[in-house]
């Protein structure tokens, strides 16, 4: 390995936009430096917020004039059982680093979203969801137990049974500081996946296909071409190999080759260059179906090959946005929003479509519902785009659907409170120290507490 | 293997010790605070280490340089490597002005480190082999005014160690010596002004390893501070003297 010098993170979110800065950012170098660093902070009259990647898209990691509390050096394993896959790390640590430890051991992580990048305290304050989501369901299901430090100077462990518990998964980080997490691994007898990849041409299409490919693969996700609305795309889908070999301790998985270094100027991701890559893409894959094998990190973590790929949108960033509909509805509603993106000349770069299942989550806020639900991403034009988005937004509203927080930067306080209807008892839990610029948004709360 | 790491909750030792810990090896930690110890050590178990074992070290200690070695011996059955990683950067201006607590600061940074790698060289010779590093730094090549209290004592460290290397040169014995340009390792992170030319702690910690592997000399990390610090050796005092750095 070089060594190089530390770039100054920007704690950004990852879409680049809003660009909310906050006044102060402390970064703990030892879990027992966290009370004390919420103490000051709570003293001081400002609303304190973790900040782990900058991985979610919006403003849900962001604090605008207050403190964050940057995780990045509570980066330590507390335990790790390669017998019974259990596993305790401080919430810093990234799932990239759980699965280089973890793999050669015979376990992987029981959901994984789609880049390996994020830290383990974000997977639980989002609960973050995978391409299992119709087998296994959140990240929250796997936390067997966590530790949340208050405002109050008080450090509390936490079981599924308690009731912070369920308002700290999925909570946004608003229900305190985690400092450690504990979760049961996925065992896996290979580093390989193996499945198969079928094209669909229509999305009546789609919805057959994600029933049958649902029923027999633990793993399902779709690629769309959102500048087509009748609904062509790829559905890929998989399981990790009986067979194919897990790597030796200690190696080190492959990192990233390819790099965005600086913002892209903004023609590179526009309407050309989108409809070019995705007829490549569409058209890559000649036969109906075919059978795929490999490893592990093209299937789950196809972007993260590409390191700082969310610079490609240039300096405004881009808006992500992800949706679902129960199923019902989510043949029209899709087709709608389709209709509308298509219509308003915006592409999609990667486009996700697949189906929720109706395993219950343990968070009070979690995201996931059974239906149909589509995430796409939209270079930052101002005001035109988060007009698109929020009539997007209604269309989901209308259909009794929500959209995920990690992922939002335009919706509404009134699209909030109908998106998740539990906000009020949620809230009860909230340390009163902790805010961040989503949860300003969304409620209309003041910055300040003085 | 097996290895003594000296100021084990050293962020840049704690990134040295994993890559340890990764290949299976018996490590045993000592350090002052019994909680910064435990988490360091619980990490390094989970990553694979054989053995992890906690020694209590207290660098203001005098009894605890002979005693720590001692134990690790005792514990480890014998000491392949060691890394001396202990130290403080005190507040200039402290002890620029306070007598005592510059010779406390000197303590801790330059006559412990000389004690215990003393008692280190003393086993390792009479095992036949063993690597000791140390982590000296570039603040000792030349006093900045800053810094030079600190940089008096990396600058007998790097004295120490070059003297050593030479005695011990023959007997199976490594002596290591690294030169650390700033990490990036502070608790407060500014947010408007732009970033300091700190090297990321993990890379650091990932050369110290190679080092010791390869049994290297004297090594500068990032490597660009070796000529670096070259043209700031050679700088005439006439000049230096006006320079507030």
């Amino acid at each position: 390995m070089s060594v190089t010098a530390r770039s100054q993170r920007e704690h950004l979110s990852w879409g680049r936009t809003p660009r909310l800065r906050p006044a102060r950012v402390v970064r703990p170098a030892w879990t027992s430096d966290v009370p004390a660093a919420l103490a000051a902070a709570a003293a001081s009259g400002q609303r304190v917020l973790a900040y782990g990647q900058g991985r979610s898209y919006g403003d849900a990691c962001l604090n605008e004039g207050g403190t964050l509390v940057d995780t990045q050096n509570l980066d330590r394993f507390l335990y790790f059982d390669p017998e019974s896959g259990v596993l305790r790390a401080e919430s810093g640590v990234t799932l990239a680093q759980i699965l280089a430890l973890v793999v050669p051991h015979g376990w992987f992580l029981p959901v994984t979203p789609g880049t390996k990048y994020v830290t383990l305290g974000g997977a639980v304050a989002n609960d973050v969801h995978g391409k299992n989501h119709h087998a296994a369901g959140t990240f929250g299901r796997f936390v067997t137990r966590l530790a949340l430090a208050r405002s109050t100077g008080e450090v509390l462990e936490l079981t599924p049974d308690d009731d912070l518990f369920r308002a700290t998964v999925a909570g946004l980080g608003l229900t305190g500081l985690i400092l450690w997490v504990e979760i049961r691994l996925h065992p896996i007898a290979s580093d390989q996946i193996e499945g198969r990849s079928t094209k669909f041409s229509t999305l009546a299409e789609f919805f057959a296909l994600s029933e049958a490919a649902s029923a027999r693969s633990p793993y399902v996700v779709s690629w769309i071409d959102t500048l087509r609305p009748e609904g062509r795309g790829l559905l890929m889908e998989g399981d990790h190999a009986p067979d194919g070999g897990l790597p030796e301790p200690g190696v080190s998985p492959p990192a990233a080759r390819l790099a965005v270094p600086v913002d892209a100027p903004g023609w590179a991701l526009s309407r050309p260059t989108v409809r070019a890559f995705n007829a490549a893409y569409y058209g890559r894959q000649r036969a109906k179906a075919v059978e795929t094998r490999g490893h592990y990190e093209p299937f789950f973590y196809p972007l993260d090959a590409v390191r700082d790929w969310n610079r490609g949108y240039g300096r405004r960033g881009f808006f992500q946005y992800q949706f679902v509909v129960p199923f019902a509805d989510g043949d029209a509603a899709v087709r709608e929003i389709l209709g509308r993106l298509a219509a308003s000349g915006e592409g999609s770069f990667l486009a996700v479509l697949k189906t929720f299942g109706d395993v219950p989550s343990p968070g009070l806020m979690s995201f996931p519902r059974p239906g149909v639900t589509l995430a796409l991403d939209l270079p930052n034009r101002g005001e035109r785009t988060v007009r698109l988005l929020r009539g997007c937004d209604e269309i989901v509203r209308q259909s009794g659907g929500a959209v995920y927080p990690a992922k939002d930067a335009c919706m509404t306080p009134e699209s909030f409170r109908t998106f998740f209807p539990q906000w009020e008892a949620f809230a009860e839990h909230l340390d009163p120290a902790f805010s961040s610029s989503f949860w300003r948004r969304v409620t209309g709360e003041a910055a300040s507490r003085h | 293997m097996t290895v003594l790491i000296v100021g084990a909750t050293s962020a840049i030792a704690h990134q040295t010790a994993r890559l340890f810990a990764a290949e299976g090896a018996a490590l045993a930690l000592a350090a002052r605070n019994p909680d910064k110890l435990a988490a360091a050590a619980a990490d390094l178990r989970a990553r694979g280490a054989e053995a992890v074992h906690e020694l209590a070290y207290d660098a203001l200690d005098d009894d605890a340089h002979q005693r720590v070695v001692t134990e690790a011996t005792a514990l480890l059955g014998g000491i392949d490597a060691a890394l001396v990683a202990h130290g403080v950067l005190p507040p200039a201006e402290t002890v620029h002005t306070d007598a005592d607590a510059a010779l406390q600061s000197f303590t801790v940074n330059a006559t412990s480190v000389i004690a215990v790698m003393t008692h280190l060289a003393n086993t390792m010779e009479q095992q036949g082999h063993g690597t000791l590093a140390v982590i000296s730094s570039v603040a000792g090549d030349r006093g900045r005014p800053s810094n030079y209290v600190y940089g008096a004592a990396k600058a007998a460290v790097t004295a120490f160690a070059s003297g050593l290397r030479a005695r011990l040169h023959g007997t199976g014995v490594e002596v290591v010596t690294i030169k650390p340009g700033p990490v990036d390792t502070p608790m407060i992170v500014g947010v408007h002004e732009p970033g300091l030319l700190a090297a990321d702690p993990e890379g650091v910690g990932a050369r110290i390893h190679r080092a010791m592997r390869r049994g290297e000399g004297v090594v500068y990390t990032p490597g660009y501070w070796r000529p670096v610090m070259a043209a700031v050796r050679s700088i005439p005092d006439r000049l230096f003297k006006r320079l507030d750095w």
